[in-house]
């Protein structure tokens, strides 16, 4: 094959990939309208795109958790029963028992405010105004240490400045991780000396009515 | 191929192979032996074989007493307009974890692996996890829209996606989370528990990249938002390069519609990545040029190491394996004898090219038969057929993937990722069989 030909069946396999694949299109589906797309576009980015006006402030914030929210995540966002902690953690991220929150392990502010806004609160999602989930957002950095004035106003304008202390210690998946992984011929036969258990189910019974319970979670 | 060539030789190596050999040599000189009972001797065979023989007068009242079920008529074809299965087979359904989640609504359910067999998850069993409930979308009132970085924002009805050319694929689902309550050691007891957040199921869908050729993409539009109409609203980034290389928008689950439950009436297929990513009830697709770091890609699936630090974006899932019978809830309730063994094994990158198995803790492995179809990303499905002395076993299987990816034992997880890391232990399993055939979930040295 010549070089050329190979060449360009190469680009045409790659092309094929990424390019539209009925370059005409098939004529189906229909133009959205912008109220339409303003209607149901609500996320945010970290850049502070989506973001929509308004502001909220420490204060006002707090009074709207106490109203939509603390029953749930308790007042200062610390979790009533097993709803989930929302506050405090700093420093425990190699703890045996790490406790990730906003404060501790959350890398960007825009992921607070978006995701409050899309489900939050529970059971009455997309129910809070621009100005409240400001408010909630001013409110949460509050209780996390991350802003330490009770007048704060957070925006639109300055929300993107505010930066979260765990951002720097997220990195690209690395896997496959270790030599292990990639051996091709794995040992068959002999392969320890010894066999021993070393730990047992500490649940033995896990059927709907079990009354024992574990630790860990799914998420 | 050399999948195809692995497996002929998968099944090649099974009579001679390992501790399996004496057992598998056994059935084979006893099926000589039966065959030949059957042409010669008649009466004394069972002393022979093995077989036990019923004395005069004691005969089988299912064979000897007339059962209703042979007498009397049954149902008509209206009575089951759309079937269900034998209620004899009743204690076959997805179980919960209480203690696991606050709220049941926001929480998992886990496919009775132990239960099934082949390679199909039944739709009404596959697991189940939602963040805000079942949503029970009208389908004449569902929208899918695409917008963004596109030349044209669209539009689409289910009569619209059903008008795309469709495909049909067999993929598993796995939540990334799947064996997470397992790192520190061993805890549930049961592999519905422990590897029961994975389905398989046949597709019908329409290539997501044919919509977003209809819709035409930018140059610029390299990350793709999905988001789904349930009162969570769902979101996850998704690389351009994986929506257009193989991502389907599924509204077909095993032939028939989408279970609410799966995402009706249309939901995202992303072959081989974490089920989070396959966001249910479809119905907004956003162009970007960066990734969205929302709530389910920052707080949740992103995996935590022991120094503190955090990977994101671990989205494949990899090589892994279980043993479903014997296990836990399936205990071997059959005197010592000949027996099988049987599980699954699955891959985010691309097919199980084999499965080895070990009854004695991973000191001596056996190449296991993977049996059925082997699909890419998808469930495949293997037997050990060897003959139980009646004594304890160690149980484990070890996968190996069609690029050579060998399933790690679950010390050498922790050893790399420490015990915090929740997503992704794709670790070998170990289960305990006691003498009396009862199974407990162990880990050995
Ligand atoms: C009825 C109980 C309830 C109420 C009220 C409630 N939440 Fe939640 N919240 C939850 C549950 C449950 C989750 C986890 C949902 C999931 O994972 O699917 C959650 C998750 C969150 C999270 C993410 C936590 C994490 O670490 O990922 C934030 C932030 C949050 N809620 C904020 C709020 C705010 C702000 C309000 C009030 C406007 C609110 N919630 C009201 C139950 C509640």
């Amino acid at each position: 094959m010549s070089k050329l030909l190979k060449a360009s069946i190469a680009a045409l396999l790659l092309s094929s990939l990424t390019l539209p694949v009925f370059a005409e299109g098939l004529g189906l589906g229909r133009v959205a309208s912008d109220d339409e797309i303003a209607a149901w576009d609500i996320d945010v980015r970290p850049d502070g795109m989506g973001l929509p006006q308004g502001s909220g402030t420490v204060t006002e914030g707090e009074e709207v958790f106490a109203e939509r929210c603390a029953v749930c995540h308790g007042d200062f966002g610390e979790g009533v029963d097993r709803w989930p902690v929302l506050s405090g953690g700093q420093d425990s991220l190699t703890d045996d028992r790490p406790v990730k929150t906003i404060g501790s392990y959350w890398p960007y502010l825009s992921t607070v405010y978006d995701y409050i806004n899309r489900a939050m609160p529970f059971g009455e999602s997309q129910s809070l105004t621009p100005d409240e989930i400001y408010g909630i957002t001013a409110y949460l950095l509050y209780m996390n240490d991350i802003v330490t004035d009770e007048e704060f106003e957070l925006s639109k304008q300055n929300f993107a400045s505010v930066r979260m202390p765990n951002e720097d210690n997220f990195f690209f998946d690395p896997r496959p991780d270790t030599p292990i992984f990639n051996a091709d011929d794995p040992c068959m036969s002999d392969c320890k000396s010894e066999v021993t258990v070393t730990s047992r189910a500490r649940i033995l019974d896990v059927t709907p009515d079990a009354e024992e319970s574990g630790s860990g979670s799914i998420d | 191929m050399s999948d195809q060539k692995n497996r002929q030789n998968a099944g090649k190596d099974l009579p001679q192979d390992g501790s399996g050999s004496d057992s598998i040599k056994g059935t084979s000189r006893r099926s000589f032996l039966r065959a030949g009972a059957a042409s010669s001797l008649a009466m004394g065979a069972g002393l022979l074989t093995g077989q036990k023989v019923v004395a005069a007068g004691a005969g089988d009242p299912a064979i000897l007493e007339l059962q209703d079920w042979n007498q009397y008529l049954g149902e008509g074809v209206d009575a089951r307009p759309y079937g269900t299965p034998s209620p004899f087979e009743e204690q076959v359904v997805r179980r919960n974890v209480p203690w696991l989640t606050a709220d049941p609504v926001s929480s998992v359910n886990f496919t009775p692996l132990h239960d099934l067999d082949g390679i199909i998850t039944p739709n009404g069993l596959c697991f189940e996890r939602h963040h805000a409930g079942i949503a029970e979308v009208d389908p004449s009132q569902h929208r899918l829209m695409i917008h963004g970085m596109v030349d044209k924002p669209l539009v689409f009805t289910m009569e619209d996606l059903k008008r795309f050319p469709r495909e049909n694929h067999a993929y598993f689902l796995e939540c990334a989370a799947n064996s997470g309550m397992e790192w520190r050691g061993a805890q549930l007891n049961g592999c519905q528990f422990t590897h029961g957040m994975v389905h398989n199921v046949m597709y019908t869908g329409v290539r997501l990249s044919h919509l977003l050729a209809e819709a035409g993409v930018k140059p610029k539009g390299s990350w793709l938002l999905a988001e789904g109409a349930d009162s969570s609203t769902m979101t996850r980034s998704i690389p351009m390069e994986k929506a257009l290389e193989d991502c389907l928008v599924a509204f077909a689950m095993n032939g028939e519609a989408l279970r609410p439950e799966q995402g009706y009436p249309v939901r995202l297929v992303v072959p081989g990545w974490e089920g989070n990513m396959w966001v249910k009830w479809l119905r907004r697709l956003e162009i970007g040029d960066a990734p969205w770091q929302h709530r389910e890609e920052t707080s949740k699936y992103t995996d935590l190491m022991a120094d503190g630090r955090a990977r994101r974006f671990t989205w494949v899932m990899d090589a892994k394996s279980v043993i479903t019978n014997p296990s836990p809830q399936a205990p071997l309730m059959h005197d010592k004898g000949q027996t099988v063994l049987t599980g699954l094994a699955w891959s985010g990158r691309g097919t199980i090219a084999r499965v080895d198995v070990s009854l004695d803790g991973g000191k001596n492995w056996h190449t296991a038969r993977l049996d059925g179809p082997s699909l890419d990303k998808s469930l495949h499905r293997f037997y050990f057929d060897f003959n139980w002395d009646g004594q304890p076993l160690l149980l484990q299987s070890r996968a190996i993937d069609s690029t050579g990816y060998v399933q790690p034992t679950k010390s050498a997880l922790r050893s790399v990722r420490g015990e915090n890391s929740i997503y992704h232990n794709n670790g070998i399993q170990t289960w305990h069989v006691k003498a009396p055939g009862e199974v407990e979930n162990v880990e050995v040295t």
